[in-house]
């Protein structure tokens, strides 16, 4: 598969990623390698396979849906790289 | 005290022949010495450990029944929650961050007596094979300096070959726990998926990860499975309904049990060395009374594209919690809100993670989703009927567990096909969810440990156990050392 610069911008897009010229010049060839590979799944014959997310049928182990507290805020806003004692600071989005 | 293994050495301190802290102290004086070959550890908490060691010894002295491995020192992959610990996996996006709770693993091990010294190297957020790809820089196997220890758990699987610690935790999402094993000499068990909480453990795809245990020998790793395995209310896929009960001792003869070998894992691209010690681990385990038969393993070809598609997918949605916002890294150049994200996430992760974030964008995406990621689930769920049907067949099957043994440093880290390749044998175990334990059965002519794998249904995870402790009361691959970091031979 032919990977151009277009497709590696749409990609940045939706990976919210910014790479560096090198990076893409790498990631162009590595993702086009790749995907070359993974392009043998083509050749698999799944005509009315069902698809398995999941390793089991029995995916859930269901517990009773009871409110109880979570971390305390203080906790929580301890790692964050801003914060003004209440609440996660992030740049204005409006002005 | 280093010859003793996790299970003996808890066993010496209810005794009163060795105290908690003489034990942490020893491991710790081990790291200090160790490490700075190996570079297998990112974080060592030495006051906190220490802390712990006169409680967990208060707890002994104060006559409470502790579990077999209380007392003993125990290191955790860094991708695992431990509170009031840094918690990096290995990545600058998360360097700093310090977790206000613990995984449900390391809460378990807490509470069963055991005391964590340390956060273990590995790939940046697991993904890797070398343990090269990691801000910390690589981790150096044990066997020979100048090579990879494996990966992701490489730091696991090397601190515990090197002697630098008796057990570990790992994560095993595609082979992560068992290609290192194999690599550094060293036994670990990839649990059944849902049969440990994944509740902590930083995701990397969710549908595949499972914590597990890294050790000497088999009997420390089934102790560990023993404590951390079972039902959390705070994991919903963990569907175990019991702990595992493995027992103890270790039985001399394995009739009864049947073995299936696929033959199409030891055509071309398995060095000579591997083949032949992991046939002959398979003449052992015949010798001990069980059968052996060969198959053609099904759909191989398909394995590692739908492993990848569908690891790159699940790791592209987790890994866009990476905001720059509510923890971790952010860029100090972001000036806006979209700033914020695209910067510190650009600025924050490694190429690897880019990569694999960017394949998985690509394969979820309008126009390539039927073709790539459906097609991928299709793959999975064909690979699942087929182990469905080997094990009606058989009880384990038996297979190299890599390739090759450990290459060098440097050697294959910038061609990544080449490397995910070298994931052949142990994705497919995943996609079906199946538990497997890593066993070292011999060293190829350089010196090097040769691993085998041993993959049973769902849930046979004492099966496994029980194969595996008739294999290494027969053999004791697992028991030899390395000069570097063990006791020199």
């Amino acid at each position: 598969m032919l990977i151009d610069e277009k497709l590696i911008e749409y990609l940045e897009n939706l990976s919210c990623l910014t790479l560096s010229d090198g990076e893409k010049e790498r990631l162009t060839a590595d993702l086009g390698e790749i995907l070359n590979n993974m392009a043998r799944l083509e050749e698999l014959n799944a005509k009315g396979v069902p698809e398995r997310s999941h390793p089991f049928d029995d995916v859930n182990a269901f517990r009773e849906d009871e409110a109880v507290c979570s971390f305390d805020r203080a906790l929580i806003l301890k790692n964050a790289p801003e914060e003004n004692g209440e609440a996660f600071v992030a740049p204005k989005t409006v002005e | 005290m280093f010859d003793l293994s996790a299970t003996e050495l808890s066993a010496a301190i209810k005794a009163k022949k060795i105290s908690v802290a003489e034990a942490v102290e020893s491991y710790m004086g081990r790291i200090e010495k160790t490490d700075k070959s190996l570079n297998a550890f990112i974080t060592v908490s030495k006051e906190k450990a220490l802390a712990r060691a006169a409680e967990v010894q208060g707890r002994i002295d104060g006559g409470e029944t502790l579990s077999p491995l209380a007392g003993v020192p125990i290191a955790i992959k860094d991708n695992i929650s431990v509170k009031d610990i840094e918690t990096t996996c290995a990545s600058k996006t998360l360097e700093g961050y310090t977790p206000v709770f613990s995984a449900t693993a390391v809460e378990r091990l807490e509470r069963a007596g055991a005391v964590i010294v340390g956060k273990l190297n590995m790939d940046e957020f697991a993904m890797g094979g070398s343990s090269e790809t990691g801000v910390y820089g690589a981790v150096r196997n044990p066997w020979d300096n100048a090579r990879v220890a494996g990966g992701s758990s490489g730091g696991s699987a090397a601190a515990v070959a090197g002697g630098e610690i008796p057990l570990a935790l790992g994560s095993d999402t595609g082979g992560s726990i068992r290609q290192p094993c194999s690599f550094c000499g060293a036994t670990g068990i990839k649990p059944t998926y849902g049969s440990v909480s994944r509740y902590g453990l930083i995701a990397y795809a969710s549908s595949l990860d499972q914590i597990g245990p890294i050790g000497r020998g088999i009997g420390d790793c089934a102790a560990l499975l023993s404590i951390i395995s079972g039902t959390d209310e705070k994991d919903s896929t963990c569907v175990i309904k019991e702990p595992f009960d493995f027992g103890g001792g270790f039985p001399d003869n394995a009739n009864g049990l049947k073995i299936g070998i696929p033959r199409n894992y030891f055509g071309d691209g398995v060095d000579e060395s591997v083949k032949k010690s992991v046939l002959a681990a398979a003449e052992e385990l015949e010798e001990a009374g069980a059968t052996v038969g060969d198959f053609e393993m099904p759909l191989m070809d398909y394995m590692i594209p739908a492993y990848y598609i569908i690891a790159c997918a699940e790791a592209s949605s987790n890994l866009s919690r990476y905001d720059g916002l509510k923890y971790g890294y952010r860029s100090a150049k972001a000036k806006t809100l979209p700033e914020v994200y695209r910067l510190s996430r650009s600025e924050g992760f490694g190429i690897e993670v880019k990569r694999r974030i960017m394949l998985g964008s690509f394969v979820l995406s309008s126009g390539y989703y039927d073709a790539y990621y459906k097609k991928a689930l299709q793959a999975r769920y064909l690979i699942k009927e087929a182990y469905d049907g080997l094990f009606k067949r058989f009880d384990a099957i038996l297979s190299p567990t890599a390739p090759t043994t450990a290459y060098k440093i440097g050697e294959n880290v910038g061609d990544p096909m080449k490397m995910y390749m070298g994931d052949i044998y142990t994705v497919s175990v995943n996609l079906a969810g199946l538990p497997a334990v890593a066993l070292p059965c011999g060293f190829d002519e350089r010196g090097l440990p040769v691993g085998f794998q041993l993959v049973g249904n769902a849930f046979s995870d004492g099966i496994l156990v029980k194969a595996a402790r008739v294999y290494q009361n027969r053999t004791d691959f697992h028991a030899r050392k390395p000069k570097t970091g063990g006791e020199a031979q």
